[in-house]
């Protein structure tokens, strides 16, 4: 399982009522499903990863987030919800944040970090969209179109009163790991916070 | 004429019959004092009797879900594109009954079938019988085969309210309700066409009040008008036109009024003078009256979810992009209302043309999802020995 679906699993309470929007082929339910009995639902919209949750025994529900948004859910039903690598993808991630606290007590989001070193090299020097494992698109296709770095979400969340409970920096250099820790916006790859309001 | 029937096919197959004595209370007050119910069944029941999957027909269907009758037969089951061997209803897995309803005209009792009271046949005094008594009697069907819990209850259209009906009423008797094309009640359009078909029916000079049967007569041209109705909200406006278009039969206007002249006029036509010659109009007038009457919410103050508080089945709800019969919205309420009740739950919206017939037709991806949801159903009957 991807490290970022490793650190969301250990902050996730057995049993909890767990949504996850953008859930991919449902690894990160599934495994959550199997170690901590939680109750959990994905939304996707590829049918290709609805037929994988669906073999997995995972929920999975057919819902365009940027089409019918979250309405048809009810208020604070979940005690997570989760969004992994996918809020920089939606039209209004803002308003996606608030909804995600409607439904929940509180939020996981994780999201690829811009202002990772590398990525702002490859711009200064190359002084092209950078384009690399963690965001393999070219400017023209690429599905992220709201990309931001550490400092952009704290600033948002400051923005909207939005209390980060903890957060985690993943770098796929153990070596870094330590180092990412202290300078995240620096040498952080992807960003996980865990949110309340 | 198949002399051998495809490899995917469960073959020749025959219907059985399961007599009751034991009255049966109906919603509307009143009571069959005995009944039959007709069924078929493909595949074998495992020892744990573990692995029986109910399916429950639309509004013009019958117990021959898959198979043939006989190698006369020029058309398989009316569900034969989703049971057998290989397909999504696997009957190498599965032990799969099909019934045809009370009220119905395929065998079962109904309005054809005669009232032990009169010793005539029912006509319009069969009594007007609901979804959940239609439930109640399939209870009574699983008590005498021996299946004290489905796997599945599986249905399509009117078929997946039985399933969704089944999952409120009789919470322990089934693992997982499949509800495709359908929707948790009928809108005012939808009872507005069922009012049409009806009138089409009642207004034809040989309905004879219900009891054309004793005239030996049939309303056959108002039955043909319901079923040409019905048949319109069948189909999307997309797959009409690529069916027929405006395709003309001949090459130009006649300036004609009373020929069918386009291609869909003739086909409808057909389509509804072959049904009026199978089907009994007063069954045809019961079987909308269920299909208004449903609403399982409406015990509950209109609230869905606290309907669905006491089920236990998990749920596969699909809806098709071009149903405008039962569309995606609807089975999406359900969804949502199956959420707020915290029950386990999938949907998927599958794109085809079809409109509502959708749910007959294999399209790629419904089989894809339809076929992955019930192999964890029969990964989860085989582990649990």
């Amino acid at each position: 399982m991807r490290i970022d679906l490793q650190i969301i699993a250990e902050w996730i309470q057995p049993q909890a009522r767990v949504l996850d929007l953008g859930c991919g082929d449902g690894t990160l339910l599934s495994h959550l499903q199997d170690t901590k009995s939680i109750l959990g639902y994905g939304l996707e919209i590829d049918p290709f990863n609805i037929t994988a949750c669906i073999q997995k025994g995972v929920n999975v529900i057919e819902q365009d987030l940027d089409v019918k948004g979250l309405a048809n859910l009810r208020h604070q039903h979940f005690d997570v919800v989760v969004m992994t690598q996918a809020l920089q993808a939606v039209r209004q991630p803002d308003i996606m944040l608030d909804e995600m606290l409607r439904l929940g007590k509180e939020c996981i989001i994780t999201f690829p970090n811009f202002a990772y070193w590398k990525l702002r090299l490859y711009l200064l020097s190359k002084g092209r969209m950078p384009v690399s494992k963690t965001l393999p698109y070219t400017w023209y296709n690429t599905p992220n179109i709201h990309l931001c770095t550490f400092r952009d979400f704290e600033a948002l969340c400051r923005d909207k009163n939005i209390r980060v409970l903890r957060r985690a920096v993943v770098n796929d250099d153990q070596e870094s790991q330590t180092l990412a820790q202290r300078f995240p916006n620096w040498l952080g790859q992807i960003a996980i916070y865990q949110v309340t309001k | 004429m198949p002399t051998t029937f495809p490899a995917d096919s469960v073959g020749l197959v025959s219907a059985q019959v399961a007599e009751f004595s034991v009255p049966l209370a109906l919603e509307c007050g009143k009571s069959l004092p005995s009944y039959q119910l007709v069924y078929e069944t493909y595949g074998t029941l495992n020892a744990g009797r573990s692995n029986a999957i109910l399916i429950c027909h639309a509004l013009s269907g019958s117990h021959h879900a898959a198979g043939y009758h006989s190698h006369d037969d020029a058309k398989p089951g009316w569900w034969d594109t989703c049971i057998g061997p290989g397909k999504p209803i696997d009957t190498r897995h599965f032990f799969v009954v099909c019934l045809n309803n009370l009220g119905g005209c395929a065998g079962s009792t109904g309005p054809l079938s005669q009232n032990p009271e009169t010793g005539r046949q029912y006509g319009p005094d069969f009594p007007v019988v609901t979804v959940k008594d239609w439930v109640n009697s399939q209870v009574r069907l699983a008590d005498f085969l021996g299946i004290q819990r489905w796997a599945a209850v599986v249905g399509g259209s009117l078929g997946g309210m039985q399933a969704l009906q089944w999952s409120i009423s009789h919470p322990d008797r089934l693992g997982h309700a499949v509800v495709i094309a359908s929707t948790p009640k009928l809108s005012a359009q939808n009872i507005a066409f069922n009012e049409v078909a009806r009138r089409a029916i009642i207004s034809d000079p040989e309905f004879h009040q219900g009891r054309y049967l004793e005239k030996n007569s049939a309303p056959r041209n108002g039955l043909m008008l319901a079923r040409m109705v019905g048949h319109i909200t069948y189909l999307s406006n997309v797959a009409m036109g690529e069916k027929f278009g405006r395709e003309l039969r001949d090459q130009a206007f006649k300036f004609g009024l009373l020929d069918a002249e386009f291609q869909v006029e003739s086909y409808l036509r057909y389509q509804g003078e072959r049904f009026s010659q199978n089907f009994d109009a007063n069954t045809y007038l019961l079987m909308t009256r269920v299909l208004d009457y449903f609403d399982p919410a409406a015990d509950f103050g209109g609230d869905l979810t606290q309907a669905l508080t006491h089920a236990k089945c998990k749920f596969l709800v699909v809806a098709f992009s071009t149903d405008w019969r039962f569309s995606p919205e609807r089975s999406e309420e359900l969804v949502s209302a199956l959420v707020g009740a915290s029950k386990c739950v999938s949907y998927a919206e599958i794109d085809a043309p079809h409109g509502h017939d959708a749910f007959l037709i294999p399209t790629q991806r419904y089989i894809d999802v339809f076929s992955s949801y019930m192999q964890r159903i029969a990964q989860e009957v085989t582990h649990a020995h």
